[in-house]
């Protein structure tokens, strides 16, 4: 693990939410091809960290940010195209958030966008992308079905073939399972298991648990700080520090 | 008998009674305007009425030119408004910032839903008519009710953007879409239904109005079709206004006539955007 | 290529945006283009307050003191009418009544703002003004009392719906707290949700005395249109809406009485703006704390 490429780097990165801090000078890097859990109470600054990664935080003029991230080693602010970061950088959402349109519109959303018109490309982005999320089967035969009458795992799902769709190299999960039961929150893992030999994934989630489960490494998010980031095993046994390790406990959060 | 008068129920239902008989002050004598326009109008609905020209000055014949008159200023209205007014709600509700030039953008939309409709009329003389040399003609008159109906517009089609869940621009963006393809992908085709209400409004309001077009297109009595955008034109409420004050031994019934094809005109746009909005509302699955 | 097609787009948006700002100043200063020639042969004062509108005398009288408080009686008239009518029924239909009822009742309200004031108009002139000549035993029903019954009809719409919207806005805890402690459905309505709304109340009276004001064509044809100062509510009177859609048609353009129309305009046009200006700061006073 030592010798894998670092797929982000985050450089002394500060957000402010209205002047108020939400990110105190976080450092850290990402590798490639692992799935890096980030956990930590509300408000510990983990969402504003997974929005600034794709520059979504860009939407909410009362967010400011200082210090760099880098994205294969390019800065994201000076030397990518938004545009083109965001479809690099893909994210699924913490509730499902389908577009009310059909399942195949869906999925064309962003290849459309990037200028795809070809209906038989159109055609194969979407079944190659229903089936790197296990949702193909459940709906080969309804694409044109709204998107709305699938259940709420499924949505997820087709959220994940979605950003699949424009063939990212990062993947960001913001709570991705947070409404979702049981049986649904298991494919998803499962989906994320294989998805890692593919892309990065960064995992935001309140459930420690599930961090534990599919992360290979874990930051620990407290107040805008970065407390720790390690080996999932490490962090869950033999945190270093003392705030970890009541979290982890289940001491609060 | 005193203390039923101090008794709160009682003077709870007392008050109650006041304001049902004040509500029906103001809802039965809508049901006898309507209930006496179509009983008397209806005598004189007839094909012919509606399609053939008027005759004997407007005493006899029909009020095809009228029709056809409004028909047009409303098409006229809508295609200058309607671009202007969702491009302006668009401005609103997805580039614009709580600022000063916002609020100012407000204040002058609400001072433009409070025009006095003569006064657009004057406007209308001033800048269209004589200014810019339209003439009195379709044209000037389409684009006066245009800049009336334009509050209208752009006050349902802001709401209706408004009300796109913020998820979908989100969606959008994290799919590398720019912002004008966000606003035309994710987020106007869901606020169509209530774009679609106001421009239905828009359209009853232009065709009912008559003080704008006095001066601005209106012809007195035109026994032909205009045959472009620089013509005079007849219009149903002008005609209405012309043949109850203006020509002297009209039947009645003409008049009533007249009023019912305007106010079903009116009656039917408004039903239309109540079922869109009924419609879309039952359909809507965020 | 895209960029430069977006570039044009967004363009289109934000000139679009200001379009309303334009087209204000577009309407005042048409107006004030056409309507300041006037003061060239009458002062600001004898024309706001001279006593005699004879336009096509020579030479003419341009004071529009007749025409003003004509304006000026129907709209009270119509406001002493519409006001209590119209917060009466928006407490009714957003408080009171029950479901069915209150959509059967919006939709009357609405129907009723949907009708053409022309066909008001038409209406009025043959059922309210003989009942009004016929009611009070006068020698004409064109009178300012008709001119104001009609036109509290036409404002009660505009009263009702924003009045209705600022009952609607108050929170529901502030009623489940007043019933809970034991007062009465109109207690709660009368102490509570009355004064949490109320200045949407008042938003609501202006936009309706507003509608009035600005009100042409159906005051026209049924407030007998003398230009002479009123004493009464039984007499003929003239607005200055009636004024300008009667005699424009038959005005010379360029001349003394022409001008006259449109300085009758910027008048109303700051008076309209005025009201509404209020009624707007009223809608956004930020709420004061009880």
């Amino acid at each position: 693990m030592v010798n894998a490429s670092e797929k982000i780097q985050v450089k002394e990165l500060s957000v402010t939410y209205d002047s108020v801090p939400a990110l105190r000078s976080v450092s850290f890097s990402v590798l490639e091809h692992e799935i890096l859990g980030i956990i930590g109470p509300a408000n510990s600054g983990k969402t504003t960290f997974l929005r600034t990664l794709n520059r979504l935080s860009d939407l909410n003029p009362k967010l400011k940010s200082s210090g760099e991230v880098l994205i294969d080693e390019k800065d994201i602010y000076k030397k990518w195209n938004v545009f083109q970061l965001r479809k690099k950088v893909g994210m699924v959402f913490a509730l499902p958030s389908p577009l009310p349109i059909s399942i195949f519109e869906n999925l064309a959303y962003g290849p459309r966008r990037d200028g795809v018109r070809n209906k038989t490309r159109l055609s194969e982005t979407v079944e190659r992308s229903l089936k790197a999320a296990f949702l193909w089967d459940e709906v080969k035969d309804r694409l044109n079905e709204s998107a709305m009458k699938l259940s709420g795992g499924q949505q997820q799902r087709l959220c994940i073939a979605r950003t699949l769709a424009l063939e990212p190299e990062v993947i960001l999960f913001d709570e991705p399972c947070s409404g979702l039961d049981p049986i649904s929150t298991a494919m998803i893992e499962d989906a994320m298991r294989e998805l890692k030999k593919r892309y990065t994934l960064i995992l935001v989630t309140n459930n420690t648990k599930q961090a534990a489960r599919v992360s290979d490494r874990v930051a620990f998010f407290l107040m805008g700080e970065l407390v720790e980031i390690d080996q999932a095993q490490k962090i869950f046994t033999v945190p270093k520090d003392k705030r970890t390790e009541g979290y982890v406990s289940g001491r609060y959060g | 008998m005193i203390r039923l008068f101090k008794d709160p129920k009682f003077q709870e239902k007392v008050v109650f009674l006041f304001l049902f008989l004040a509500t029906l002050i103001i809802i039965v004598p809508v049901v006898l305007v309507i209930a006496l326009i179509v009983a008397r109008g209806s005598s004189v609905l007839s094909w012919e009425f509606l399609t053939a020209m008027p005759r004997m000055g407007m005493r006899a014949g029909g009020i095809f030119p009228a029709i056809v008159g409004t028909s047009y200023l409303v098409a006229g209205t809508l295609i200058f408004a309607l671009p202007i007014g969702i491009f302006s709600a668009i401005y609103l509700s997805e580039y614009s910032r709580r600022n000063a030039l916002t609020r100012l953008i407000e204040l002058a939309i609400v001072n433009l839903a409070g025009v006095p409709s003569v006064v657009y009329g004057l406007f209308g003389l001033g800048l269209f008519v004589l200014f810019l040399k339209f003439g009195a003609s379709i044209l000037a008159g389409s684009l006066t009710l245009g800049v009336m109906v334009l509050p209208v517009i752009v006050t349902a089609s802001r709401e209706a953007l408004q009300s796109v869940p913020k998820t979908f621009r989100e969606v959008s963006y994290s799919l590398g879409a720019t912002r004008w393809q966000t606003i035309r992908h994710a987020v106007l085709p869901h606020a169509l239904p209530g774009i679609l209400t106001g421009a239905v409004l828009s359209l009853s309001r232009a065709a009912g109005e008559t003080a704008p077009i006095l001066f601005t297109v209106a012809a007195f009595y035109l026994p032909r079709l205009p045959k472009s955008v620089f013509d005079q034109a007849m219009a149903l409420p002008y005609h209405l206004y012309v043949l109850s004050t203006q020509v002297p031994n009209v039947k009645l019934e003409l008049q009533y006539g007249t009023a019912l094809v305007l106010v079903g005109l009116v009656v039917i746009a408004n039903l239309v955007a109540a079922v869109i909005r009924g419609y879309f509302r039952v359909k809507k699955q965020w | 290529m895209r960029k430069y097609y977006e570039f044009v787009v967004e363009g289109l948006i934000f000139a679009s945006g200001i379009a309303s700002i334009i087209f204000v100043l577009l309407i005042f200063i048409f107006l004030l283009k056409e309507g300041l020639m006037v003061f060239r042969d009458v002062g600001l004062f004898d024309f706001l307050f001279g006593k005699f509108w004879y336009p096509i005398s020579e030479p003419p009288r341009l004071g529009i003191l007749p025409l003003i408080l004509g304006s000026l009686w129907v709209t009270v008239g119509a406001t002493i009418i519409s006001v209590p009518l119209g917060i009466a029924c928006a407490i009714f239909i957003g408080e009171i009544a029950p479901g069915w009822l209150r959509e059967i009742l919006k939709a009357g309200v609405e129907l009723l703002a949907a009708i053409p004031s022309i066909v008001l108009g038409f209406i009025g002139l043959v059922t309210l003004v003989p009942l009004v000549k016929k009611f009070f035993g006068l020698p004409t029903g064109l009178t300012a009392i008709a001119g104001s019954i009609m036109l509290a009809f036409m404002a009660m719409p505009t009263i009702v719906s924003i009045m209705e919207d600022a009952l609607n806005a108050v929170p529901k805890g502030y009623r489940e707290g007043s019933i809970a402690m034991g007062a009465t459905k109109w207690q709660t309505i009368h102490r509570i949700v009355l004064p949490s709304a109320s200045s949407g109340i008042i938003a609501a009276v202006m936009l309706g005395i507003g509608r009035v004001i600005g009100e042409t064509m159906a005051v026209m044809m049924i407030t007998g249109n003398a230009a002479v100062i009123p004493h009464t509510f039984f007499q003929p009177v003239r607005t200055m809406t009636a004024t300008i859609a009667a005699e424009m048609g038959e005005t010379v353009q360029g001349s003394e009485h022409y001008f006259a129309l449109f300085a009758i305009g910027i008048v109303l046009f700051a008076i309209t703006f005025l009201v509404n200006l209020l009624a707007d700061l009223s809608l956004h006073r930020k709420p004061v704390r009880a």
